[in-house]
């Protein structure tokens, strides 16, 4: 059964690519979990940017190295970044 | 209504989802199959149309240019939003910075912290050049590239101050990178029109080899001028934001 995997020119047998696929698929599943159960506001937003990378590592294993790099320096940096911002602006006005 | 009754509510609507869910996902196609009949085609055209080897760039930045105007100045009006939000405007006052948590102790920046943020802060800026240089080579492009060009701005802060951040980005300058950024894409469209040609036509020659740095015509130039501009635009946000969260700090010993 071939579900996952993308035919390639490449010599990395169909399994092996399936089985990276699917481990990854779970990982993004988990770390999307976490990262809605994780309360703490600035470890949440540590989460994200890890769940940014795990997403990357995805879309570079479906075959699309530009999401990948889009991914990577949007959802893992930049995105993180602002939200850290903003969140020490609201802290300071909290306390 | 009791919770006992919403939780069998709940149950109900939960069950009729998931198995409208699962009905619709063993419905859809197999992985990776496109019926459609334009892949395919721009596939085997595309290298030897634009000269570009990264295909990706060639369809954002040539035969879907259009689609790439349009997004880039949905970041153009973004950072000009947050521009005419947070920054003084002429006619404004701003209320002298107050610290709101005088006793609150702020920990120096580490110096491991320090150490690596210079240690990264070139080679990420040569990443980002590169990036925003190959487009027509790899699948990178202006997008990614000016990202990781402002994230060696965001280093530079962290292994120093804001203010050295500053003197490293002044507003004016950002300011006007990214108009020539923006401006430069669009220009490069009408320039086509000038020449009697469609909006945002490969005008340029394309070069001899295929996915060289001087190849693919205006594919290269147009991920170029994305990258100022999205490298500005994330400079500017940042910086407008890193104000804000240190105009308090900023009267601290």
């Amino acid at each position: 059964m071939n579900v996952l995997a993308v035919h390639t020119p490449y010599s990395v047998p169909a399994g092996m690519m399936e089985a990276l696929q699917v481990t990854l698929l779970v990982l993004v599943a988990a770390g999307a979990t976490a990262v809605v159960l994780i309360r703490a506001r600035v470890r949440q937003v540590l989460m994200l940017s890890i769940y940014g990378v795990l997403l990357a590592v995805l879309f570079l294993a479906f075959q699309a190295p530009d999401v990948t790099l889009s991914e990577l320096a949007v959802g893992a940096v930049a995105l993180p970044i602002v939200l850290l911002l903003a969140l020490a602006k609201v802290r300071k006005r909290e306390e | 209504m009791t919770p006992g009754q919403r939780r069998w509510i709940f149950l109900a609507a939960g069950t009729g989802l998931v198995l409208f869910y699962l009905s619709g996902l063993l419905g859809l196609p197999a992985f990776g199959s496109y019926p459609g009949p334009y892949g395919p085609a721009i596939l085997r055209v595309a290298v030897a149309q634009t000269n570009a080897t990264g295909v990706v760039s060639a369809i954002n930045f040539d035969y879907r240019g259009f689609d790439t105007v349009g997004e880039e100045f949905i970041l153009f009006a973004a950072a000009t939003g947050v521009a005419v939000v947070l920054r003084r405007l002429r006619g404004e006052r701003e209320r002298p910075a107050v610290d709101e948590a005088a006793d609150r102790h702020v920990p120096p920046t580490s110096s491991a912290v320090r150490m690596v943020a210079l240690l990264f802060t070139g080679p990420v800026v040569l990443v980002g050049w590169w990036l925003a240089s190959h487009a027509q080579a790899s699948p990178s492009g202006g997008f990614q590239g000016g990202v990781v060009l402002a994230t060696a701005f965001v280093l530079i802060y962290l292994s120093g101050e804001f203010l050295v951040f500053k003197r490293f980005s002044p507003a004016d300058l950002t300011d006007v990178v990214e108009a020539v950024g923006a401006g430069g894409f669009a220009a490069l469209g009408v320039a086509a029109v000038l020449m009697g040609l469609p909006y945002l036509t490969n005008f340029l020659p394309l070069g001899q080899v295929p996915g060289a740095v001087s190849s693919s015509g205006t594919i290269a130039l147009i991920s170029f001028f994305v990258g100022l501009e999205v490298a500005a635009a994330f400079i500017l946000i940042v910086g407008e934001l890193l104000e804000q969260t240190l105009l308090i700090r900023q009267g601290r010993p």
